[in-house]
């Protein structure tokens, strides 16, 4: 779609992005339509998930698009840094990620954004599992409280949910679960010691299953069945 | 390489390292040996994967098309950026 106007050379036979200043200034214009053709092919079928990622990341339509666009331009610009062209995913990602933690600690600086400590009930939500809330071990699965759960879970609810959660937790839950870094690379990333990163992961999990099982309780999930209102922490 | 039997415990205390492929192979192989056997730990694994399979989907949005045009506008200076620059 962002490339209706443009050609879709497959890229296989040229398997690097043309670096400028090749060879004479034939070739250097060569060079430049082959780049934006290169990069414009390995762009498009990853727009959904640059969006997404950009959404969960800033949860604004607004701010999503503007870290997109500015993580494009910036691949673009050092597109001659990229050495090996199959990791062209990973690093534009990376590019997205840096991209939203700058634009997240330079809002950070200002007092008002800046809550950050865990609270209590973050703290009391990192034993909490939805697992313990729904598992009933002597019934089949498909009459299970947990299918329940699956079919009455929307992923509108659940990207709710996501984006409820305060920033420090929701960015290390986005980071590993969504993009898929080591906790290393998210203690890199955000510059949190390891241990931060696995406390905060735990609590992220913790108030965000909590949260499902609220809205899950409310669209009638377990009604019915025995005892399930005595489990919540 | 040596191989452990781990308890339950030890394979739900370590469950999220393994989902999140933070565990080395010998010991993810220690945790798979376990879920094997146990099927009240593989039923907690199995749910545990779902959400997160739920919650990893959640990173794909179909992009607007004013997020398409604004994106092709940048390849469109991209290209008249590179001609300007030639000699």
């Amino acid at each position: 779609m962002i490339l209706a106007s443009s050609p879709t050379t497959a890229p296989a036979r040229q398997p690097c992005p043309p670096r400028r200043g090749d060879s004479g200034a034939a070739m250097q214009e060569r060079g430049s339509v082959h780049r934006r053709q290169w990069f414009g092919a390995r762009l498009e079928p990853l727009m959904d998930r640059l969006y997404g990622t950009a959404l969960r990341l800033t949860r604004h339509p607004d701010d999503a698009e503007d870290i997109v666009a500015e993580a494009v331009g910036q691949a673009w610009r050092r597109l001659d840094t990229l050495r090996d062209p199959q990791r062209f995913e990973a690093w534009l990602f990376q590019i997205l990620t840096n991209a939203f933690i700058s634009e997240w600690r330079r809002r950070r600086s200002h007092p008002q954004e800046g809550a950050e400590g865990p609270d209590t009930e973050a703290l009391a939500a990192e034993q909490f599992t939805l697992f313990q809330q729904l598992h009933q071990p002597f019934l089949l699965w498909w009459g299970s409280l947990e299918e329940q759960f699956f079919n009455s879970v929307l992923q509108e609810e659940l990207q709710a949910a996501l984006d409820a959660l305060p920033d420090p937790f929701r960015l290390v839950i986005v980071l590993v679960e969504v993009q898929g870094y080591t906790y290393e690379e998210v203690s890199r990333l955000l510059g949190i010691p390891l241990g931060t990163v696995r406390s905060r992961l735990s609590r992220a999990r913790g108030l965000l299953q909590k949260s499902l099982w609220r809205q899950a309780r409310d669209a009638g999930v377990g009604s019915g069945h025995q005892g399930e209102g005595g489990h919540s922490p | 390489m040596s191989t452990r039997e781990l308890g339950c415990e030890e394979v739900i205390e370590r469950l999220f390292d393994y989902l999140d492929r933070e565990l080395d192979a010998q010991q993810a192989e220690d945790i798979e040996r376990h879920l094997a056997r146990c099927r009240d730990c593989f039923s907690r694994t199995e749910f545990e994967r779902r959400l997160r399979a739920m919650v990893e989907a959640s990173g794909t949005v179909k992009a607007p098309p004013r997020l398409h045009r604004r994106i092709r506008h940048l390849l469109d200076q991209f290209d008249s950026d590179e001609t300007d620059a030639l000699p």
